[in-house]
């Protein structure tokens, strides 16, 4: 099978994604942008262009953080990047092959080295009941506004912690939507553990004035807030009914027919763990990373990772990044000399600096609770796909499956469609748990390709007859 | 971690928790001894979790008469081994025998097909064998609604033939083991097997664990732990690929050599042999070489979305056939390999433990010696 | 269940489940069906419990759904085009065999 070539092979058209790819052009290099939707912009900047130019009034509701995204995507068609739009990657290979499937045919593209932007994912948020029909994450019904102009008709329950909760409650304020209630997790020690990280965190003020502000605003519109929740849980039998909670002596129950979770975003990890690439675990953040060096280098020569898929700092961040790490990529090809670099490199790096400023205090601040982290009711489904719960891999453990592979073996967890997205995490912490030990220490899923299912007819069609593999086994003949 | 203390007054120390270490032990405990298993980490490779999850019969045995009987014994204790498992832990292991075909695609590979089994019947001297070849309209006959692919001219059909779900086998069997008073001892990868008087000191990162008796059941471990040990035995890592689909309603009424649809409604997809050394990585090539031969097999299955992709590492003996021996040098240390782990698992837990316990040996075992390799080393 | 802020985008014609739905342009084949109806969009093939979608972004597979006669597509990643059949996958899908 013949592959189409480049200099850089970018999987991911978000931010990190785009920035990188306008700078690789502008420095020489032959780039493609691999991305699975069919407009750029990533989940951040979803249909941001649909929107600017056809959907004005939901321009609007979305806020200027939202427009900004397109500056950053409108000059991609028009520049020398090729953009694979519509293309799913399901498996890359450390040497630069990234294979791909526009959902019909399966392709190949190899890269003289690939940079992965393959962004975040909102954390699972395993709480009894959130398999319902009518429980979305916050983040769904963002891009509900922004990819299709569509808010929940209500009443909506929004619960959980972290900065893109704010955001969205207040988008969806702005939306005219009927919101009974914004249901924090975030307590009164959650504010004072961050408090040392404040000063650092003033050098990018814009952030918190931001964030008091759209509080302000909630508030201001009438809808009903409550901090220091525990217990959650969605209530229903055949849909989502409505939320119950504890919050100081009190249980509350409202009722709602949407409910919004959110506990934070974390790394999607899919594709560098199928790499075999090394993971950090993130003790504040409980999540994984991988591994990088130098802007994005990884101990794989070819490979490369920009943005929030290697670790969280959200999208101006990534987009810094992106172009810090194409400028490497150029250094690396001999495309640009190390002066060169250090010059184009400086205000993005300055760039950088400013949007991670805020990091350490959003981190201390919005930290997952531990009973979403490790579900305390043996009852509540972990993996979604293969409706296993929190007390089947809590047997599993007592059975000595020492991590989540063996776990997998015995319980089928993380076999489904979603290949362990949903459930990756929440395993790896309630076998920590179990275990008395770190997370760090038990290790997560191996992913194994395909990235994304496809059909066998795909498979089947590659002409992959320059292979030469002998089909069979040992019963079946000499 | 999980109990990393070494507790000693073992009778027999099994290295290995994947296929054949459980299943023996299992057989040892229904004898009255003590055992622990001593296992590695979690992401290492296991051979056990690669499985296809066949019970088979035809096709095994090529030049040792003995390890066709071996592998019929197995798949007739199967039935009352998953019953008795499922009755102790609740876990249904899914087995089935509903015999099983191997697809032929082309005259060729019939003609070839033939005379490989024509040679295994004609080695056991004229005794019953199991297999016949089945034209298509007979095939037909047997896969309703599957409709096959131009290409197929027939099939080699063994009633003795099943399947099971391996990894449910491999949880019933862990669950048993620990049911039962065994002790796991994940996290213990046995670096030395070390002579201590009457006993043998297993030592491992997490402690050291003593038993008069040690079984290596370690898939490609036995390679490094087997030759201080008198086991020089020349196992050698043969690479494996399968494909799984998503769920489907029921369609394949029965295991192919190639293709089974576990309970759950996955469709499985094999199978590869490849040289790739210790390369547990998935090769795209192989897995586009498995789709077509699948696709062209059974046409339909195109439409089904391949969610997972998977290669394992076969422990392969030079003739593919198991090794059972226990060392000169060491007695008391006793050595297990085969590629069969799945298919031999019911035999190992109520045949090959006796052996181990000290019932005499099964005739079978003359055949499964490390002798054979010396032979083959000054041939 | 999901309500359009504005109703001024292109009309596009599909059908769900056999129902004449109008979405909008654009739209994807998840949130039109969200638009349309309350409750399950799919049910399991474990258990068959009723499920909808979750993530919106390609990554919880629970938009699950049969698009143009194809089982198992994630609605959340299709967009709705003039004529396209969507129905709700119930548990497994079925194999088409030719014979």
């Amino acid at each position: 099978m013949s592959a189409a070539e480049f200099d850089m092979v970018i999987v991911g058209a978000g931010p990190a994604g785009i920035a990188a790819a306008h700078e690789a052009v502008n420095v020489g290099l032959t780039v493609c942008v691999v991305d699975e939707q069919d407009a750029p912009g990533g989940q951040i900047y979803r249909d941001v262009e649909r929107v600017a130019m056809e959907r004005a009034h939901d321009l609007d509701v979305l806020g200027a953080d939202y427009k900004y995204g397109f500056g950053l995507v409108d000059g991609l068609h028009a520049s020398k990047v090729k953009h694979f739009a519509g293309h799913t990657v399901w498996q890359i290979e450390r040497d630069g092959t990234v294979w791909c499937s526009d959902g019909n045919k399966a392709k190949c593209i190899k890269g003289r080295r690939v940079m992965l932007a393959t962004g975040a994912m909102e954390r699972p948020v395993p709480v009894p009941g959130w398999t319902l029909p009518g429980v979305m994450t916050a983040g769904a019904a963002q891009i509900l506004m922004k990819s299709a102009g569509m808010v929940p008709s209500g009443p909506i329950a929004i619960c959980g912690s972290g900065p893109l909760l704010l955001l969205i409650a207040d988008q969806l304020v702005r939306a005219g939507a009927n919101i009974a209630v914004l249901a924090e997790t975030t307590t009164f020690a959650d504010y004072v553990r961050a408090a040392p990280h404040l000063l650092r965190a003033l050098k990018a003020f814009d952030y918190l004035q931001k964030g008091m502000a759209m509080r302000r605003r909630i508030k201001a519109a009438g809808v009903k807030i409550v901090s220091g929740i525990s217990a959650l849980e969605v209530v229903g039998s055949e849909k989502a009914e409505g939320v119950s909670f504890k919050a100081g002596a009190k249980t509350h129950r409202i009722d709602a027919s949407t409910v919004l979770l959110h506990q934070g975003v974390v790394p999607n990890t899919q594709a560098t763990r199928q790499l075999r690439l090394e993971h950090l675990w993130h003790a504040q953040q409980h999540y994984w990373y991988p591994k990088t060096g130098r802007h994005g280098s990884t101990e794989a020569a070819a490979i490369y990772i920009a943005g929030d898929g290697a670790g969280i700092n959200g999208a101006r961040a990534a987009e810094a990044a992106g172009r810090l790490t194409a400028l490497e990529v150029a250094c690396s090809l001999d495309a640009i000399s190390r002066e060169n670099f250090d010059l184009k490199a400086a205000p993005w790096q300055s760039e950088l600096d400013h949007h991670q400023a805020v990091r350490p205090l959003l981190d201390a601040m919005f930290r997952p609770p531990a009973e979403i982290l490790n579900p305390p009711n043996d009852s509540t489904i972990v993996c979604r796909c293969e409706e296993v719960t929190a007390g089947d891999i809590r047997e599993a453990a007592r059975l000595g499956a020492p991590g989540p592979n063996q776990l997998k073996a015995f319980l089928r967890a993380g076999m489904g469609p979603c290949q362990g997205r949903m459930c990756g995490l929440t395993v790896t912490e309630v076998l920590a748990a179990a275990h008395g030990t770190s997370p760090a220490q038990i290790g997560a899923y191996r992913i194994r390709p395909p990235l994304k299912p496809l059909s066998l007819a795909e498979l089947a069609d590659m002409e992959a007859g320059d292979s030469d593999v002998t089909l069979g086994s040992p019963s079946s003949g000499p | 971690m999980p109990a990393t203390t070494a507790p000693g007054n073992f009778d027999v120390a099994v290295i290995g928790g994947g296929m054949i270490g459980p299943a023996v032990s299992l057989g040892l405990l229904e004898r009255g001894l003590k055992v622990c298993i001593l296992d590695e980490g979690d992401d290492v490779l296991r051979v056990a979790r690669g499985n296809f999850g066949l019970v088979w019969f035809q096709g095994k045995g090529f030049g040792m008469p003995r390890y066709v009987e071996w592998s019929r014994m197995s798949a007739t204790l199967y039935p009352a081994f998953a019953a008795e498992l499922k009755s102790y832990t609740g876990v249904d292991v899914g087995h089935a025998q509903p015999g099983g075909l191997e697809l032929l695609l082309g005259e060729e590979e019939l003609a070839h097909r033939r005379h490989f089994i024509g040679q295994i019947y004609q080695q056991g001297g004229g005794k019953e064998y199991e297999v016949e070849f089945l034209d298509r309209k007979q095939v037909e006959d047997m896969l309703p609604g599957v409709g096959l692919g131009d290409d197929v001219v027939g099939a080699s059909y063994s009633p003795v033939d099943g399947h099971v779900n391996p990894l449910f086998l491999l949880r019933a069997m862990h669950t048993r083991f620990q049911q039962a008073g065994g002790t796991y001892l994940p996290h213990h990868r046995v670096s030395a097997v070390k002579k201590n008087g009457a006993a043998y000191d297993l030592i491992t990162e997490a402690g050291t664990v003593s038993a008069p008796k040690v079984v290596i059941a370690a898939g490609h471990g036995l390679k490094q732990l087997g030759p201080p040990l008198g086991l020089d035995i020349p196992i050698r890592p043969q690479r494996g690929h399968i494909l799984v689909t998503e769920r489907t309603k029921p369609i394949l009424p029965m295991p192919m050599s190639a293709f089974r649809q576990t309970v759950e409604g996955s469709i499985m997809l094999g199978v590869s042999a490849e040289e790739a050394g210790y390369n547990d990585q998935v090769d795209t090539g192989t897995v586009a070489k498995i789709a077509e031969r699948a696709a062209r097999t059974i046409p339909a299955l195109r439409e089904l979305n391949v969610v997972r992709t998977w290669a394992a590492l076969r422990v392969l003996t030079p003739d593919k056939c198991p090794v059972y021996a226990e060392s000169k040098s060491h007695p008391g240390v006793y050595a297990i390999a085969s590629h069969s782990g799945v298919t031999l698992a019911a035999v190992n837990a109520k045949v090959a433990s006796g052996w181990i316990a000290g019932d005499p040996a099964p005739e079978q075992f003359e055949a499964f010696g490390v002798e054979r390799f010396d032979a083959q080393k000054t041939a | 269940m999901l309500k359009r802020r504005h109703n001024d985008g292109k009309v596009v014609t599909i059908t769900v489940d056999g129902e004449t739905v109008e979405a909008r342009a654009g739209e994807s084949v998840a949130a039109a069906v969200l638009a349309h109806t309350e409750g399950a969009t799919r049910t399991t093939p474990v258990s068959g419990a009723p499920r909808a979608p979750y993530c919106m972004m390609g990554v919880c597979f629970e938009c699950l759904m049969e698009i143009d006669g194809q089982p198992n597509r994630q609605g959340c990643m299709v967009r709705v085009t003039d004529g396209m059949s969507v129905r709700r996958q119930q548990g497994a899908r079925d194999m088409e065999t030719s014979s």
